[in-house]
């Protein structure tokens, strides 16, 4: 153990302490649940729905894969401003389902897409890498 | 009643956005249901799975090259986002200066310090967890350096006259000892079970040696230990796993009518080497009624033999000879990528770990859908 973290800062002594697991599962930026917040005046069918700390990112993909849905009418997703960590999302649908449920087949048909991608991707590149192997070896 | 299914001419064409001199057309996706009448465009796993390739043009530590195909915009831009974003690496967050008398200063050292690119074994990076900074209205405490989230380097360099030096020495870097400090002159200090994640090729060091942090003359002296931690890019660019991840369209050239002889070498010149070739015509083509090539036997002509490598600088479309003989274009769904990583990680594992951190993503969101359903 290096002697300056001690004399730096008694406070600051590093220790091989347990890792505290709720703590770390908390403070994973990513992994963190975090609440979503339905807007005023929602009915079963048409909500607006506010992500806190979401962008583009997820947004715009989340929107494609809920207008993918034939049961929804619109989607569209906005940052109300650029300032505010904010996204709201907004579903109408027919009476076949709610925006609720839309909004959950979204998040399942973009997790389901992301498996596929990653398969194809270590497929093709487990094939790339074996090709270009070969190719150096002759 | 069964959902109309569109010819592949109509999908080809919905396919591509159209690159006009002054204009770009047929922009947005249209794969919805609703849009066209009569067609389904519903999501469908099978038929993803089915029309979703990878191919891979280049796979290097510092640059991985592929193509995604038959993916939205949509979805390829929130992978290059993450990419950029919120992948965490590990980079120096924290500088506690003990002596610094070289010309640079405190703050100016440790911003140059913080971007430089760190690597180390992947299992003990993957290992290392998030290091809690006290809240803002002061109701969290901070977690305090432990081993499972700070590395401890140190910078400790003093420079001094070389009195085996030349008399006529011009040279600092001979004249003086460390009159350069290099990144190679971190050093890492492992804490507790650090120990057993970083051992021999996998310590945590600098992925360049090279990189220039400070210049010292005889006397100065820095002394510094730094803690690096784990963070994304949308915190700090230093965090960033990527030099740069970007994508671009397959572009695509068509040449509707024949650019023969003189016309198509020059044709040729408006495009990057190799992407336009020069062909005889052949006879079969001359004898063709309504080819344009009648009469033209054995003349030169110009082909596309690799649009892939094309810029689309547009250049063929400011010259009148070629006016209504080309047409430029983009595939919607054909994302060509690339990525750079900075060193930490691989970078096809980079791309692999956006796409973890998207399903990561929507599963943390999916899971607070359950308070709303109740």
């Amino acid at each position: 153990m290096p002697e300056s973290v001690h004399s730096q800062d008694l406070d600051q002594s590093m220790v091989d302490a347990e890792q505290p697991v709720e703590l770390l599962q908390s403070n994973d930026p990513i992994l963190e649940e975090r609440q979503i917040v339905v807007l005023a005046g929602a009915t079963e069918t048409a909500a607006s729905f506010q992500f806190e700390g979401e962008g583009h990112t997820m947004g715009n993909a989340l929107r494609y894969a809920i207008m993918k849905n034939p049961a929804v009418e619109f989607c569209g997703y906005t940052i109300p401003h650029p300032s505010d960590p904010k996204m709201n999302v907004r579903i109408q649908t027919n009476d076949t389902t709610t925006a609720l449920e839309a909004l959950e087949k979204g998040f399942n048909d973009l997790m389901d897409l992301c498996d596929v991608v990653t398969e194809k991707f270590t497929a093709s590149r487990d094939q790339f890498n074996a090709e270009s192997g070969n190719r150096m070896e002759a | 009643m069964a959902p109309l299914v569109p010819s592949q001419e109509e999908l080809q064409r919905r396919r591509i956005i159209g690159i006009n001199a002054e204009t770009v057309t047929n922009i947005p996706s249209t794969d919805f249901p609703g849009h066209w009448p009569g067609e389904s465009h519903g999501w469908a796993l099978d038929e993803f799975k089915e029309n979703f390739q990878v191919e891979f043009h280049r796979n290097d530590r510092f640059e991985a090259s592929f193509s995604l195909i038959g993916l939205d915009a949509s979805v390829a831009n929130a992978f290059r986002r993450i990419l950029m974003a919120e992948i965490p690496t590990i980079a120096i967050e924290d500088c506690f200066i003990h002596n610094n008398t070289s010309v640079i200063q405190d703050e100016v050292l440790a911003q140059r310090l913080g971007l430089i690119p760190l690597k180390g074994s992947v299992e003990g990076i993957n290992w290392m967890h998030w290091y809690k900074k006290a809240s803002e209205d002061g109701t969290e405490e901070e977690d305090g350096p432990c081993d499972f989230n700070t590395i401890v380097l140190r910078l400790d360099v003093e420079c001094y006259k070389n009195e085996y030096a030349d008399k006529d020495e011009q040279d600092p870097r001979k004249l003086y000892t460390n009159a350069h400090v290099y990144a190679k002159d971190l050093m890492y200090m492992p804490v507790g079970r650090q120990e057993q994640f970083f051992v021999g090729d996998g310590a945590i060091a600098p992925v360049n040696p090279d990189i220039l942090i400070a210049k010292l003359r005889p006397g100065q002296k820095i002394e510094m230990e730094l803690h690096c931690q784990k963070g994304i890019g949308a915190d700090h660019a230093k965090f960033s796993p990527v030099a740069t991840a970007s994508y671009r369209l397959l572009p695509e050239i068509k040449i509707e009518r024949p650019i023969i002889g003189e016309d198509a070498k020059k044709f040729a010149k408006c495009f990057p080497k190799g992407v336009i070739g020069i062909e005889p015509v052949t006879p079969e083509e001359a004898a063709q009624r309504g080819s344009g090539y009648e009469g033209h036997a054995g003349e030169q002509k110009a082909v596309v033999k690799d649009a892939f490598n094309d810029t689309v600088s547009r250049e063929c479309l400011r010259h009148d000879e070629f006016k209504d003989k080309v047409k430029l274009g983009r595939v919607r769904d054909h994302f060509i990528f690339s990525v750079e990583s900075t060193g930490q990680f691989e970078s096809d594992m980079l791309f692999l770990e956006a796409v973890k951190v998207m399903k990561l993503k929507c599963n943390r969101w999916k899971r607070g859908l359950t308070d709303l359903m109740a």
